[in-house]
């Protein structure tokens, strides 16, 4: 039996907007084991972000159920929500607007020490533990010490957030959503922060929510890949399976758009037209219809679910 | 080792963000010299009793000594009941700072929790309580206060009430705006998800990154507040003579334009340098808050 850290059921997140319903999150359903990662890929709006924060319950559900550890977690009170925040973190895409310009490094890494009960003691004492705390940190995730009293907006893209991981860190979460962590950094920098995040997965067995638009990330980084369209999972597959034998349009044309270091490749065809359909009020049929060229009555009569094809392996195309 | 080293350093560095501030703001020249001339204002106004005797230099008259223009003995001249001009504009600073400071705290007290509750709660509470603030705004704050001084009477408690009130929406309405700009920021998502409450996401948070805004605002209104509180002394609602409000003092030289201009001329230097030293020491403690502008 496997050890399920998080399950997700069903989960749906509705944004009103004068216009109607935006389906950002449209019945969404996965587990994670303990330990792994779980990389959730798609375009731009397609709904992985808000499926991290409704995870983490930043943004309310609109329905289904969050299971952390075997515990409904959406139907925790606040005060029992801020208590579980200590096991489950999140580290945001810009480092530059995530964090508060008006605190230093040391005070930023040390915030969440100040809502939960990490360390014990009092006054001299504790300040003193805290601030080896803070330090200790600061080598975990790379941070030279003389940085301790810098302002966010002296650092670099990287070095802030190496902050921000190191404010996820704090805590000791079981779970951290990472909200592209690497896309608002430079080429270079990004593959020593995905670096260190590996390490400090190994060292300390944390669970991954990796969100991202770019694949080659995940390849290297995820144990399982979550493809989303349009608030739905498309496909899900562990990442090898994925990569070798994908079965949904949108997953092989998001492959084929991979850039490929070789200029006398001969790219193919786009696999897929048109644009993403807006997601305001949906129609009760399959979301990709439009754009993968095929009509058939299967795809109008209603939205796909997702089918264990291989064992491991699903996909929502009525084609398959 | 040299990682050990850095460590205690690095720790004994942390440093007092006060004394960090003021650092910042001695760099700032104008700030400077605004702040000193403040101080000395606020001393004179403290120290007016000592100074001058109310009864024998600011209320007595003296026939022989009208309208007599700046010399040594009275370096502003003197009024049309032969009052000496510099003790009475010295001991005016008292009511004017207090008029000033004191209309723009209460502003502050009142329009900042509620426009940051406001900004921050967002939805029906926001619309609701921002249509009541509209009904004080589309009143002109002068009218507003000339209006509320006229019911309640012409006293000094009275007009810093009047100036408070019209200050509030102001306050409610900037502090709104800025927090609901901030809040949308990342960092207020970050704090959230560490597990702060919201009060403290607010305090912490959410005004800090909002402070500049409302303290340039805040320094423009004590202007405005002095200048407001000159402007009803000027027509009579103001402070009752023969209190030597600034305001008072000027509406008092009007009919004597023409012989003794030096009983228009120094009141209202006292009023313009007052205002603009505010501005200076606001503006500088803006630059020194943000450490963004740290050099």
């Amino acid at each position: 039996m496997a050890d399920i850290i998080l399950e997700v059921k069903n989960l749906k997140k509705y944004f009103k907007s004068p216009k109607g319903n935006v389906h950002a999150v449209d019945n969404v359903n996965f587990s994670i084991e303990r330990g792994k990662t779980l990389g959730i890929v798609g375009e731009s709006g397609c709904g992985k972000s808000s499926t991290g924060r409704t995870i983490l319950r930043l943004i309310e559900p609109t329905s289904g159920q969050i299971f952390f550890e075997g515990k409904d977690i959406t139907k925790l009170s606040s005060r029992e929500m801020t208590k579980l925040r200590r096991d489950m973190q999140i580290i945001f895409q810009d480092p530059f607007s995530s964090l508060d310009p008006r605190m230093t490094v040391s005070e930023l890494i040390a915030e969440p020490l100040n809502y939960h009960k990490i360390l014990e003691g009092s006054g001299r004492e504790l300040e003193q533990k805290k601030e080896k705390y803070i330090l200790d940190l600061m080598d975990t995730v790379g941070l030279a010490h003389r940085l301790y009293n810098a302002y966010p907006h002296e650092l670099d893209g990287g070095r802030r957030q190496r902050i921000g991981i190191a404010r996820a860190l704090a805590l000791n979460p079981k779970l951290i959503v990472c909200d592209e962590p690497v896309s608002a950094l430079d080429v270079s920098i990004q593959a020593q922060i995905l670096n260190l995040l590996k390490d400090l997965q190994r060292e300390r067995g944390l669970t991954y929510i990796f969100i991202t638009h770019n694949l080659s990330v995940v390849n290297h980084f995820a144990d399982e890949i979550a493809v989303m369209y349009l608030g739905s999972v498309v496909e899900k597959a562990p990442v090898d399976e994925l990569f070798r034998n994908p079965l949904h349009p949108y997953t092989k044309a998001l492959l084929s758009a991979i850039p490929v270091p070789e200029i006398r490749e001969k790219k193919d065809e786009p696999l897929i037209q048109g644009e993403v359909v807006s997601p305001i009020n949906l129609p009760e049929e399959c979301r990709f219809r439009k754009r993968c060229g095929c009509s058939c009555e299967a795809c109008a009569a209603g939205i796909p679910q997702l089918r264990e094809v291989t064992p491991g392996h699903f996909v929502a195309c009525c084609n398959l | 080792m040299a990682k050990k080293q850095s460590s205690a350093a690095a720790a004994s560095v942390k440093q007092n963000r006060a004394l960090e501030v003021w650092k910042q703001f001695r760099r700032n020249k104008g700030a400077m010299v605004g702040l000193v001339i403040l101080i000395l204002l606020i001393l004179i106004a403290i120290f007016a009793d000592v100074i001058w005797d109310y009864e024998q230099d600011i209320i007595a008259t003296n026939s022989k000594a009208r309208l007599i223009s700046p010399c040594a003995e009275h370096p502003f001249g003197t009024d049309n009941f032969g009052r000496d001009m510099l003790a009475r504009i010295g001991y005016g600073t008292r009511y004017s700072l207090i008029i000033g400071f004191s209309s723009v705290v209460i502003g502050l007290l009142v329009g900042v929790p509620v426009g940051a509750a406001s900004g921050y709660i967002g939805g029906k509470f926001d619309t609701i309580l921002m249509r009541f603030v509209d009904t004080f705004t589309i009143i002109p704050s002068l009218l507003m206060t000339i209006i509320l001084v006229s019911i309640m009477g012409t006293s000094m408690i009275n007009l810093i009430i009047a100036l408070s009130i019209s200050a509030i929406p102001v306050f409610t309405r900037i502090t709104r705006a800025s927090v609901m700009v901030t809040r949308n920021n990342d960092y207020i998502e970050s704090a959230r998800a560490i597990g702060a409450p919201t009060t403290t996401i607010l305090l912490k948070h959410v005004l800090p990154n909002c402070f500049s805004p409302i303290l340039v605002q805040a320094t423009l209104r004590v202007g405005t507040a002095i200048i407001s509180a000159a402007g009803l002394s000027y027509i009579g609602l103001g402070v009752p003579l023969p209190t030597p409000e600034w305001g008072a003092l000027l509406s008092a030289s009007k009919s004597f334009l023409t012989r003794a201009q030096h009983m228009c001329l120094f009141p209202g230097l006292a009023i313009m340098i007052t205002v603009m030293v505010i501005n200076l020491v606001g503006d500088g403690l803006r630059d020194a808050l943000d450490p963004k502008l740290k050099r």
